[in-house]
């Protein structure tokens, strides 16, 4: 899997997701928990907003000294031992942990949830070697066991799915024989996996953060996965997205207290594991500690107006609140970054060609501005896409003559009155079902315009004005 | 006071008059004198929103030409006057436009904020028999962050009952082009709006922007719901008569 994870048009993957019943209520009821658990654990805290415009402060700083804090990063994980490898494209940090996993002879690959790895593409890229992937994080193994389903959210990867669906994929693929209660799933999932961390020979993480002054690697997770992928294999490699730095531990708080309460309404999750490479011969450290450090894109955007796009800690509030997402689910966005951020991350990185669309789902209701712990602006992100896809991409010819046909028209007022006169008693006609030219017939497919009364206001205040004798109107 | 109505297009061209009518006389009789600039045409969102900025610079600059003049600009639309907020994004390479497009914005008000907020009224002295939820706007409330003005009044409103809408704040599915481009993606979220309106089993739905209205009760209508949709001026204007 890379970025994209499918193929198919648009609209098609939109239509699928509104007829998925299923997929929709899990959707609605895990926002509506969410946003209640949330609402409650950002009010403990009590000047959130404060909270807010510290971590956007941070996020900001550390763009702006980006190339400063990532050379401090490198320079205290490799004084300790760690190997710290800048890779510019996916297809090169993909080279670079297929040597390490060549070189170590691997014959299994253990890894924690990340969403990089899944941008670049790497487990199908471990798989090339003979060598093979298991997924740790409870929502990713059972996608990984259900044919590698791509993950449809951020934090819950599996959030489309139900107990019964994850019963029968465990039934399918691993003879399990026991009940849905997700107690029992989840002992069943923690014996499997189990064994698999005691005999992978290479752990692979993501970072949520990783600290400049001390070159350590953060996680955060809630199954404490991450700590038996970095305690078991002997050789390490954490991947991170380049922008997921922080320049000390005192940043590294704020901003973890802002991803937990952001992303499941918890003040902390159970595990927050900090790693950092280490030369000392102890038997419980890897041996080896590689850092993937990946661009893909990201340094394009920096110094854009995009660039606060790269301030996101991938906590999936935004996502959370977004009525789009809320009703066709995360496969329909197409890309590993579903909801308001993807819809914005995801042209960045790849490209308008196949994303078109992503930047018009969005009704701009700006939920996730609002919901975004770092204050990214994301609604208007999305506007700046619509606008940079209008000048400089081709299509909408006809769009195009209408705006420009509307421009025309509201600086010219009395055009514009006459227009709206006009149009008073054809939207009257069209006000029927699925009748009317182009956008109107859109419109009446499922909706009935107003009707009409040749009542219109400008005409009763003029009236009026005459009545009175004229003096108000200007 | 003196103020310039901004009646929005769909108000003036879609609407019978009576949206704008009960704003005039709302306003009047909170002692504001009332005109109507007649070069007014509509502040430019369609395009904005489309990603068209040239021809929202356009519109932009007839919409701030045309109200220069004014010492209060007050609209019966959330979005609409967060978009006319929203002009001075659109000369960031223009120090005298943005100068313009800055003061239009700081007189520029929503009805309801208008009323409160500057007038320092909170009770108009209406009177409406029957269950009224609100629907709050998207705009209004997150980005003009106006969110307790149409309540106030609302509450304060002789003989009408307000109930709660259940996730008030979620949007409806308008959004402008969005509810053509992205049809049945708005159709979702227009029905689920519908759905809780019907839930609170209230006989009327008030909202303060004609666009959300226009989808909700473009929706309700076309499903037939026993519901009817009215614009907050036409509950602030009326005095006791049971339906506008």
């Amino acid at each position: 899997m890379s970025i994209r994870i499918s193929n198919k048009p648009f609209f098609e993957r939109v239509e699928k997701g509104i007829d998925d019943e299923f997929m929709r209520s899990a959707v609605s009821g895990a926002q509506d928990r969410l946003e209640g658990r949330k609402a409650e654990s950002t009010a403990e805290l009590g000047t959130w907003e404060d909270w807010r415009d510290h971590a956007e402060e941070i996020r900001q700083h550390t763009l702006e000294n980006l190339d400063f804090y990532l050379q401090q990063f490198a320079e205290n994980a490799a004084a300790q031992g760690g190997h710290v490898f800048f890779a510019e494209t996916k297809e090169e940090a993909n080279e670079y942990i297929q040597s390490v996993i060549r070189r170590k002879e691997a014959k299994k690959v253990v890894k924690a949830k990340s969403m990089v790895t899944e941008e670049i593409g790497m487990n199908e890229a471990i798989r090339e070697l003979d060598c093979e992937v298991i997924e740790s994080d409870l929502g990713e193994w059972i996608l990984q066991l259900d044919d590698h389903d791509p993950p449809s959210h951020i934090v819950v990867p599996a959030l489309h799915k139900n107990k019964e669906q994850i019963r029968e994929t465990f039934h399918e693929k691993r003879g399990y024989g026991k009940s849905s209660d997700p107690q029992e799933l989840g002992r069943f999932a923690r014996e499997q996996l189990r064994k698999e961390f005691l005999s992978a020979d290479v752990g692979i993480t993501g970072c949520n953060f990783a600290v400049a002054e001390s070159g350590s690697v953060s996680l955060v997770t809630n199954e404490g996965n991450a700590r038996m992928v970095t305690a078991l294999p002997k050789t390490q490699i954490s991947v991170m997205g380049m922008e997921r730095i922080v320049p000390t531990w005192e940043e590294l708080d704020v901003l973890v207290s802002m991803l937990c309460r952001s992303a499941v309404g918890q003040k902390l999750t159970s595990y927050i594991t900090g790693l950092t490479p280490s030369k000392a011969q102890d038997e419980h450290a890897p041996e080896e500690f590689h850092i993937v450090i990946v661009d893909n894109g990201r340094s394009k955007i920096l110094g854009t107006k995009y660039q606060s796009a790269l301030q996101c800690i991938r906590c999936a509030a935004c996502i959370n609140v977004c009525p789009v997402y809320r009703h066709v689910g995360g496969h329909s966005y197409g890309s590993i970054y579903p909801g308001p951020i993807g819809a914005v991350l995801t042209p960045l990185l790849e490209g308008y060609e196949n994303n078109k669309e992503l930047p018009f789902a969005s009704s701009l209701c700006a939920a996730c501005t609002d919901a975004c712990p770092v204050k990214i602006p994301l609604h208007e992100l999305l506007l700046e896409h619509r606008r940079d896809i209008v000048e400089h991409e081709k299509g909408g010819f006809t769009e195009k003559m209408a705006m420009q046909g509307f421009a025309y028209a509201a600086t010219h007022p009395k055009m514009f009155q006459f227009g709206g006169k006009a149009a008073s008693p054809i939207v009257d006609r069209f006000s029927e079902k699925e009748s009317g030219p182009g956008p109107v017939k859109l419109w009446t497919q499922i909706r009935t315009l107003p009707s009409q009364k040749d009542d219109r206001f400008r005409d009763w205040f003029e009236e009026r004005e005459r009545r009175n004798n004229g003096g108000k109107n200007s | 006071m003196n103020v310039s109505l901004f009646i929005t297009c769909l108000a003036d061209a879609v609407y019978p008059s009576s949206v704008g009518r009960s704003t005039v006389e709302v306003l009047e009789r909170l002692g504001c004198s009332v005109s109507f600039p007649r070069n007014q045409t509509c502040c430019g969102q369609p395009a904005f929103n489309s990603g068209y900025h040239k021809e929202t610079q356009k519109v932009a600059r007839h919409m701030i030409d045309t109200f220069e003049e004014a010492e209060w600009v007050v609209t019966p639309s959330g979005s609409c006057a967060t978009m006319i907020h929203e002009y001075k994004k659109l000369f960031s390479d223009d120090e005298k436009w943005q100068k313009k497009a800055e003061d239009l914005a700081a007189k520029t008000y929503e009805l309801t904020q208008f009323i409160v907020d500057v007038l320092g009224v909170e009770n108009v002295g209406a009177e409406f028999h029957g269950s009224v939820t609100y629907h709050s706007s998207c705009h209004m409330t997150r980005l003009l962050g106006v969110k307790e003005a149409p309540r106030i009044l609302l509450e304060n409103v002789a003989g009408l009952t307000l109930t709660e809408l259940p996730l008030k704040e979620h949007c409806c599915g308008f959004g402008g082009t969005f509810s053509v481009k992205m049809m049945p993606i708005s159709q979702q979220m227009v029905d689920e709006k519908v759905q809780h309106i019907e839930e609170t089993k209230a006989s009327y739905l008030v909202g303060s922007d004609l666009g959300c209205l226009m989808n909700i009760g473009g929706r309700i209508e076309r499903t037939g719901k026993p519901v009817e949709v009215l614009h907050i001026a036409e509950i602030l204007n009326s005095r006791g008569e049971d339906a506008v």
